[in-house]
Formats: structure tokens, sequence, C-alpha cells
């Protein structure tokens, strides 16, 4: 039993999608190609101008879809043919790796910097990544693992997440207002945006998980609590935030305790 | 809309992809993708007969997109995208698929496998082909002529060389008089040139009909985009308005004044610059002189080396010896910098001709005291104490900081921490800017000597050439685009924007100057309400990609 097991394990072979930047990070993949350095075939590769247009979404959906890694590749930095996409880069995978950290699927997708020269590097890369996901097995969202329903739910709410303007308006003017000063001639340090980037997260993921979670059938924060294994002063905090935005309505009340329900 | 009908030509590329893919199975994978209604294998697609193939097969099949599965699309895309164009078919009807660097080139030992990743390349081709849009590209006018801001050696170099081919230049130059720096100059390395004979470059370019000249003038504002300039100049009083095609940036530098360092005073204590002018009025007649080295550079407030000092100061050592050989000279140094191949001679000669080259410490600096200079010896472990009579501090060029802000904002072009123009690539284009149009020379970029000074010149009215001996210029068709309907114009993306392509229009509404727009798509991924997207490579293009991937077809089991 334990030696098909492990068998099988072998045999995983994991499904990796790559974003690569026109200018270095797939002229590095050429080179990769021209120079014959040869890697393991996991990759896709999806070629778009710069590793700044790699919308969150794009990285959460195709998690969503089954995939077991994503790598993110754009050119070092200072060295972007745009000037700073890649900085733009790094703000994005800052914000999608600390949710995902909440799901415990941050160690599938990285981002990295390949020059044009880099062939060699490129190769190296794909066959280091292609190695750990490999050793992690599986993603919990892939067919293969037939995903449970407690996760896909989690998904749906960092998707939500990426998708919401209020959180897409934050990483946007992060660089800006910790580089440069903000309306109020302040400049933000940047581990108190860190830190102000962390709850606004966390506050909007717990809130999607509650609607999605409501979304199934009315409940009672109790009944919100247990579900999440959050504490129920949480639940209750972000219930009042759900309903000011005038997303969820009361349905009874039952015994003592309100039930909440999604407004339709 | 019309039924999409999608050709997809698979290529051998010899055996470098059939040899370690199994490109007939590729070709039977192919027919079974929708909207796929016409397959080929070719030898080498991009050859002739595979051309030739492309243009039969769009015109007996009526395809409406045309998928090449070849090599990478880094350097044929444009090939096929002419050809499509040439059988009427928009080029943005092209998809390129890479089954070579991508696949057969570094899976060759995985043949199954390598074969496996191709079939889901392809599909992600075929899916994304699908949704591709028709895009125009368009052409704009240019104006025949060049802007050049700073008369200095470098921007006179490019006036006259773009003069000299026939094209109008207009200079615009701060200062009562052309010339820049050059004109403190006394004589000049290599070559041990006198700067006045340089400087007749001046009555060449104030002669010369094609060349304005706009002395005492400076750039008010700067309007418009490549080919079509439009700039105000304030002369005095007066505004001047013109247009050009082509800006060059040639602002030049300052030499740094070492006010509070080492007891400068201008007299006893004097830079390199004013010992110069010393010399051009026979004012010179010290016979102990210091010279100190990386004065107010190579240290924290400025870390760069200003390049020029070390064959600056051994220059005037020599021309104190050559005056006076009893003269005593010393250089105070941190480490001399003597590249290329006249450099390090110029250095052993002035050593030969009784320059004292001595090293101090940058944890010690030297003290310039009334009458001596005191520093600590690294050898002797010991304070030295030199008599002097003059005092020289080689004090770096530094930028026009304030002005370069003004001149780099109305450009849109970035400059470095210290107030250098930034180039848009520091190896592979040296002298443009990542903007289309605008181009940089001289000493604004990096501290430089006169002949790399002069090269940057010529440099930069070639890459302006280029732009003006053509009546348009052709801007790529694939922009960013915002849907009105969506934008709250909350101007994230107007500040993202490295190019300033976003802007508002009279109605004030935010929109994209698609001339200059470059199509990166920073602007969409940090739109907050999803309002922009990139043309050609739009969220459902590569959405299709993503679930061509992971949703249909096999994965290797």
């Amino acid at each position: 039993m334990t030696e098909s097991k492990s068998e099988s394990e072998k045999e995983f072979e994991p499904k990796i999608l790559g974003f690569l930047c026109n200018w270095c990070s797939y002229a590095g993949a050429d080179l990769a190609g021209v120079s014959r350095n040869q890697y393991p075939p996991n990759v896709r590769v999806i070629r778009l101008m710069c590793s700044g247009r790699v919308d969150p979404n794009f990285v959460i959906d195709a998690l969503i879809k089954g995939a077991d890694g994503i790598l993110i590749l754009g050119c070092h930095l200072g060295d972007c043919h745009y000037g700073e996409g890649n900085y733009e880069a790094q703000a994005n995978y800052k914000m999608v790796d600390k949710l995902l950290k909440f799901v415990k699927l941050d160690n599938r997708v990285t981002l990295d910097w390949v020059s044009a020269a880099e062939g060699t590097y490129f190769a190296k890369i794909v066959t280091d990544f292609t190695n750990k996901i490999r050793s992690l097995g599986p993603s919990p969202l892939s067919k293969k693992s037939n995903p449970s329903i407690e996760i896909q739910l989690k998904m749906k709410a960092v998707k939500q997440v990426v998708y919401n303007p209020r959180i897409r308006k934050l990483v946007g003017r992060e660089r800006n207002i910790t580089l440069n000063e903000n309306v109020y001639e302040e400049i933000i340090d940047k581990d108190e945006f860190d830190l102000l980037l962390n709850e606004t997260l966390e506050a909007e993921y717990v809130r999607n998980q509650i609607y999605f979670h409501l979304e199934e059938s009315p409940k009672s924060v109790k009944e919100i609590s247990n579900k999440m294994g959050i504490d129920k002063k949480i639940i209750f905090e972000q219930l009042l935030v759900l309903r000011q935005r005038s997303l969820i309505d009361l349905s009874e009340i039952k015994g003592y305790s309100p039930v909440y329900k999604v407004k339709k | 809309m019309d039924e999409i009908r999608i050709g997809v030509f698979v290529c051998h590329c010899g055996t470098n992809i059939a040899g370690f893919v199994d490109v007939a199975s590729i070709e039977e994978y192919v027919k079974t993708l929708p909207h796929v209604v016409f397959t080929q294998r070719n030898l080498y697609t991009c050859s002739e007969t595979g051309l030739l193939a492309i243009k039969n097969g769009i015109k007996e099949n009526n395809l409406n997109r045309v998928i090449v599965a070849a090599c990478t699309p880094r350097t044929h895309e444009p090939l096929f995208r002419g050809i499509c164009s040439e059988m009427g078919l928009n080029p943005y009807f092209f998809e390129f698929v890479n089954i070579r660097e991508q696949c057969s080139w570094v899976h060759q030992k995985e043949k199954e496998k390598a074969t496996s990743k191709a079939r889901d390349l392809v599909r992600m081709g075929v899916a994304r082909a699908a949704l591709l849009e028709p895009l125009e590209k368009f052409q704009i006018d240019v104006e025949p002529s060049t802007l050049i801001i700073g008369g200095g050696i470098s921007g006179m170099s490019a006036a006259s060389v773009l003069a000299n081919q026939g094209f109008h230049v207009i200079i615009v130059e701060k200062d009562t008089e052309l010339g820049g720096q050059l004109r403190n100059l006394h004589r000049l390395y290599p070559g041990d040139m006198d700067s006045q004979k340089m400087l007749s470059i001046r009555e060449e370019i104030l002669k010369n009909p094609k060349i304005e000249v706009h002395i005492s003038s400076k750039i008010k504002n700067i309007d418009g985009y490549i080919g079509n300039f439009d700039i105000t100049v304030l002369k005095g009083e007066k505004e001047i308005k013109f247009g050009v095609g082509t800006i060059i940036v040639a602002t030049g530098t300052d030499v740094l004044k070492p006010k509070g360092l080492y007891n400068y005073d201008g007299k006893k204590v004097i830079t390199q610059k004013e010992l110069e002018l010393l010399f051009k009025e026979n004012q010179f007649n010290s016979k102990n002189i210091v010279m100190i080295q990386c004065v107010g550079s190579r240290n924290e407030e400025r870390p760069y080396c200003s390049s020029i000092c070390c064959m600056t100061a051994m220059k005037n050592a020599r021309v104190i010896k050559e005056k006076n050989p009893d003269a005593e000279v010393f250089i105070l140094n941190r480490d001399i910098y003597t590249s290329g191949t006249y450099q390090e001679e110029f250095y052993r000669e002035a050593r030969k001709m009784g320059v004292i080259f001595t090293r101090y410490n940058e944890s010690k600096l030297p003290q310039v005291t009334e009458d001596s200079v005191i520093y600590y010896n690294e050898s002797l472990k010991e304070d030295v104490e030199i008599k002097y009579d003059l005092v020289v501090l080689s004090t770096p060029l530094v930028t026009y900081h304030e002005e370069s802000k003004k001149l780099s904002k109305m450009l849109k072009v970035p400059l470095d921490e210290f107030g250098f123009f930034l180039e848009a690539h520091v190896k592979l284009r040296p002298v443009d800017f990542s903007n289309d149009g605008i181009f940089v020379c001289g000493t604004c970029k990096w501290p430089a000597n006169v002949p790399e000074s002069i090269s940057q010149g010529y440099a930069a009215a070639s890459r302006v050439t280029r732009i003006i001996s053509k009546d348009t210029f052709t801007v790529e068709g694939a922009t960013a685009w915002i849907d009105q309907e969506k934008c709250i114009a909350c101007e994230i993306c107007l500040k993202k924007c490295p190019y300033k392509a976003i802007t508002r229009d009279e109605e004030d509404r935010v929109i994209v100057r698609t001339v200059l727009c470059k199509c990166c798509g920073v602007c969409s991924t940090t739109c907050p309400e999803h309002a922009i997207d990139i043309r050609h490579y739009k969220d459902n293009q590569v959405e299709s990609q993503i679930t061509a991937l992971l949703e249909e077809g096999e994965w290797i089991e």
C-alpha cells in the first residue's frame, strides 16, 4: 500500500504556468533554447510585454483552475524595459504572497528576475522551481487532489480580494506613498504600509469568507465562527462592515442569536 | 461577426523541432481544436516555400487567423505579420506559438513530454487566436528637424552632423554664447590640444544656414510627441514658439564649488576649473602646488566617480611642470583612475616629469592650514606636512539639479538620484530615452571627457537621423484602452504610466494618448475598477490561455 503511494508520488508531474516578460526573461528563455540548456518540461509559458502586466487576477485564476505552481519572471530591478514595471510586479506579488499565506499556497507562486543574457540561470530557475513543486506535491486545488469545499470557498474569497477595488487602489498607490509623498505631504513608512496592507487584506479576506458562508445558507455568528475557526468577536466586527455595505441582512432571530443572510 | 477560421502551420525547422517533437502528431491534434479549419506542416515555414504556403493557405481556405507553431516570436513575428498584411489580413490576427526555444531545444531527451508540452502550447495559442482583435498601426507625420537643448561641445557636435546632412537644427543655449564648459578649459587631454582650437566649431555652427541658435534662452514648455513636438522658448522676455520632430538633451554639467571644504577661498585654495582660468589669463605663478583629488565626490553624499578629475589634475600638473620644472606639484589622491591605451602612459610621463603622487585615506582626510597641507601617509604611518602657496581641489561634475528636474518633467524622462539624465538602457540604447524621439548626450548623462562627449553627440545625431530621414513614423497598434463607462478617474494609472501616455482630455476624461503608449500594461494591473485593458494582451486573451492550459486537453499523466 505504502509502496504504491510512493510510486504515484514519484509520477507526479507538476503543472506550472510561467508569466514571462518579453524583453528580458522571455529572451533569457530563448537563450536557454539556443544554448540547449535542458530543463524539465513542466512549465508552459505565457508571454506578456512586462512583468508589471501580470494581474494578480491571472495568478489566482490559474491557481483556482488547478496550476501546481506559478512562475513570474521579469527583468532585473533597474533593467526594466519600461523603467519600473518590475517594481509594480513586485508590489503586486507582495500582495498576492501575503494573501496566499492565509490559504498556505504562498510557496507555489514565485517572482524572480532573469536577464536576456541569463539562459543558464533561466534553466536553473525552472529546474529548481519544478523540483520544489514536485516535492510539495499536487496543489490542493488541482483535480488530482479532489479539492475540498473549504479550500474552494477560501479561494473564492481570495479571488474577491484581489479583484476588490480598495485593495487594488492600496497596492496601486504603494510605491507612490512610500517613496514620494501623499496629498498631505507625508511619506508613509514601508513597514507601516506593510502592516496596513496586512490588516486590510486579512479583514477583506475574512469578510469575503463570511459572505460566501452566508451565501451557502443563513448562519449565526457562532455558526460562522465555528465553520471558520475564527474568534466570534472578529466575525461580529466584520458582519457589521458587511451590513454597512448592504451586502448582508438580518434573516431571523433564533432564540437569542441573530441569523444573517446574504442580501439578494 | 464572421466565422473564426484558424489556420495552423507547424514548422519542422529542419530537424530542430521535428527531431525532438512528434510534429505529425501535433498536426493531427491541432485538427481537433475548435475553429481550426486548416493545418499544414512545413520544413521551414520562414523560407520562401513556407511563406508561399501560408499565402496559399489563407487564400484557399479563407483563413482569418494564422498561427505558426515554430520558433520565438522575438525574431520572426514581423515577417509572418507582414505576410498576413500582404494577404489583406490584419497583422494582429497572427499568433506565434514557440515550440522550438520553449520546447524542442530544451527537452531534447524527452520526446514524449516535449510533444505533450507542444500540444498544450498550440492549444493555448488557438484559444488566444480566436479572441484576437484587428488593430491598426498608424503613421504620424515627422517634422524633419531637431531641437538641441544645450550648446556645449556635445550638442554642437550633434548639431553639425545633422546640419551637414541637411536637417534643420535649433540650438537653445541658456548662456550668452555657445561652448559650455569647454570655454573654461585651457588645454585638453588626450592629445594636449588647445581648447580654443576645439572651440572653433562655434564659427562653423553660427555660419551654417541650417542651424538656428538661440542664446540666453530657456525652454519654457514642451508638448507633443515624436515627430511633432511643440516647443516654447523664453528668450529674455520674449516667447518663441516652434515645432520640431525630435529632441536631443545636451544640457551638460557644472563643476562643484567646494564651499566649506579644505578652506576653499578661491584665492589660495582653488578648483581645477579656476586653475585653468589662471593659465588662460597667464596669471599663474605659484611654485608649491598641492592638488587634492576626490573633493566632494566618492563620498556618502556623492558616491559616484566624476571620471575626469584624475586626468584633469595630471594634465594641469604637467602644464605647471612644463612652465616651471622646478615647481613642486603634489597630487594627493585616494587612487588614480587611468583607463585606456593612452591615459596610463600620460600618468607615467607625469611621474617622470616629477609630479609626486601620494595617497591619502578616506577615513583621515587631509587638513589644509594657513600655509601647509597635513595628511596621513599610510606607508610612513604618520602625518606628513607639505608647504604650499596654492592648493587645487579636484571637484566633480555636478548636475544643474533644479533645471534638470524641470526639464525632465517637461520631457517626461527620468533622472537618476544625482540629477543625471537616465538613458533607456545603459548598453542597448545608450543615447536614447525610453520615450520615442528624445535623445541624450554629453555630461548631462554621466561625467564624460571631451572625446566622449563628442562621440555621444554623434551617436545621438545618428539616432535622430533614423527618425527624421523618413516622412512618417509608424506607431504600434497594441496599446492600452480605457473603458469610460468603468473609469472613476482616480488617476492611479496617470501616475503609473512611464510614458505619461495617460492624460485628461478637454472633457476631463482620462484617456490614453495611443501615440505615446508602449503597451507595458502596468496601468491595467493597477486599475482598481478594471477599466483599462491592453490591446493584444487583453485580460480575456490571457485568461483564455490559462483556461486552455488548465481546463482543456490532457497534461502529462
